[in-house]
C-alpha cells in the first residue's frame, strides 16, 4: 500500500500549488497513472481521500485518468499495445518488449476556486 | 494512516538515531481543520496546470544519494523479495566472503524489530536497522539518513529492503541494481504475479537451491517467466546451506562494483 506514501506526495504537491498559486479550495484533482505502473487506481483513489483530510484538497474528487501501456518490440521491432507486463508481443508472439509508456504518475492539473 | 493495509508514513524510526518519529518525505504537516473551508458551489472555478510527477521528490533524493554513493566510491545494491526467501542468510554469507578483502554494511529494512541488523552486525560488518513502522517499503529519504550513521567508503552497501514484492519497487533508493531473490518453495509464476518488481531488477537470485531434489519446481519456467517481463535480467541460482552459486555471484558482485567505479 505504498498508495498512501505517494498521495502524501500528491497532497504535498497541492500545498506548494497553493502557495504559489493562491488559490482557497481544490474542486478536482486530474491524475494520470499508467497501466503498468505502479499503482492500483482504486487503492489511491482510497489513499487519497485519507491522505487528503486537514489539506485544500478535502473532500475533492479524484479523476484517474489511464495511460495505456506502450512498448517496443525488439523482436519485430514494432511498436504494440501492451495491456499487462508479460503479455506477448500481439504482432509477432515474443517476449523482447521494451517499455515506453505506461508507467506514469503525474498530477497533471487542478480545478480550484 | 491507511484503512486497507494499515500501511502509513511518518512513523519509520532508523535505529542509532534516538527512536524518534521519522520526518520523511510526505510527512504531512497538521494543519488546522479550519483548512478544509467550505465550497461554495456558485463559485466559478477554473483549471491550473501542474505536470508533477508523485515520484518526483523521491527521485531527486535518490540522485542525491546516487552522488553520495559516488563520490565514497560505494557500490550500492537494494535487496527485494517476498518475506522468507533467505535474503538475510544469504547476507551474513556474503559478507563472511567478502569482509576479508572488501568493506561492506548493510541497511537493514523491516517494519519492526532489529533483528536483522543484529545478525548482520555478528559478521563484523556495520549495520543500521531502519524500522518502518507501518510503511511497506523504503525510501530514497531513509536511506539517505541511514548511510550517513555508516562510515563507509570504498565498499559495497547492501540495502535490504522490506520483504515485499509489491511497494518497493517503485522507490528509487539510489541504488546502482535492485536485485530480486526468489526461493525455490515460492511459485515459479512470481515474475507475472509481481511483474514491476522483476522488470526494475538486474539480477535474479534463485535461493534455496539445495531444496530442488525433494520440490516439485521447476527453475526454468521460473526464469522463463522473469525473462517475459524482463529480457536483460541476469540469473543465478544459489544456496546459502551448500555454497551453490556463492562464486557466481561474488563474481558478479565484483563485476558490478568494477563498472560502478569505471562510470564514476
Amino acid at each position: 500500500m505504498h498508495e498512501a506514501a505517494l498521495c502524501q506526495c500528491l497532497v504535498d504537491i497541492i500545498r506548494d500549488q497553493q502557495r504559489q498559486r493562491g488559490f482557497r479550495q481544490v474542486r478536482t484533482v486530474y491524475v494520470e497513472v499508467g497501466v503498468l505502473g505502479h499503482v492500483e487506481p482504486q487503492a489511491l483513489a482510497f489513499a487519497f481521500e485519507v491522505a487528503a483530510l486537514d489539506s485544500p484538497a478535502a473532500g475533492a474528487t479524484l479523476r484517474i485518468e489511464e495511460i495505456a501501456g506502450r512498448a517496443w518490440c525488439t523482436d519485430c521491432a514494432e511498436h504494440v499495445t501492451v495491456e499487462r507486463r508479460g503479455d506477448p508481443c500481439p504482432v509477432c508472439g515474443g517476449f523482447g518488449m521494451i517499455v515506453e509508456q505506461g508507467e506514469e504518475l503525474r498530477l497533471k492539473e487542478l480545478e480550484v476556486v | 494512516m491507511c484503512g486497507v493495509c494499515g500501511c502509513g508514513e511518518g512513523e519509520a524510526r532508523i535505529e542509532q538515531g534516538g527512536n524518534q518519529p521519522f520526518a520523511g518525505p510526505g510527512t504531512p504537516a497538521r494543519e488546522s481543520q479550519q483548512q478544509a473551508l467550505r465550497d461554495d458551489p456558485g463559485e466559478r472555478s477554473h483549471l491550473v496546470r501542474v505536470e508533477q510527477d508523485l515520484f518526483a521528490r523521491n527521485d531527486a533524493l535518490a540522485a542525491h544519494n546516487r552522488e553520495h554513493f559516488r563520490a565514497h566510491r560505494v557500490l550500492a545494491l537494494n535487496l527485494v523479495s517476498s518475506p522468507g526467501s533467505g535474503k538475510t542468510t544469504l547476507l551474513v554469507n556474503t559478507l563472511q566472503a567478502l569482509l576479508p578483502t572488501t568493506s561492506a554494511a548493510v541497511i537493514e529494512g523491516d517494519q519492526e524489530t532489529t533483528t536483522d541488523a543484529d545478525r548482520i552486525r555478528q559478521t563484523g560488518a556495520p549495520a543500521v536497522q531502519v524500522n518502518t513502522g507501518r510503511g511497506c517499503h523504503l525510501d530514497a529519504q531513509m536511506v539517505d539518513s541511514a548511510f550517513h550513521k555508516l562510515q563507509l567508503t570504498d565498499g559495497m552497501l547492501f540495502i535490504e529492503n522490506v520483504g515485499n514484492l509489491v511497494c518497493p519497487a517503485g522507490f528509487d533508493l539510489g541504488e546502482a541494481h535492485k536485485v530480486v531473490i526468489t526461493s525455490v518453495t515460492e511459485g515459479e509464476d512470481k515474475p507475472l504475479k509481481y511483474p514491476n518488481m522483476f522488470a526494475a531488477s538486474s539480477l535474479l537470485l534463485v535461493s534455496k537451491v539445495d531444496l530442488l531434489p525433494y520440490l516439485d519446481f521447476d527453475v526454468d519456467v521460473l526464469i522463463a517467466n522473469a525473462r517475459r517481463v524482463n529480457p536483460s535480467i541476469a540469473v543465478i541460482q544459489i544456496s546459502a546451506k551448500d555454497n551453490t552459486g556463492m562464486d557466481s555471484w561474488l563474481q558478479w558482485l565484483n563485476a558490478a562494483r568494477s563498472m560502478a567505479s569505471a562510470s564514476a
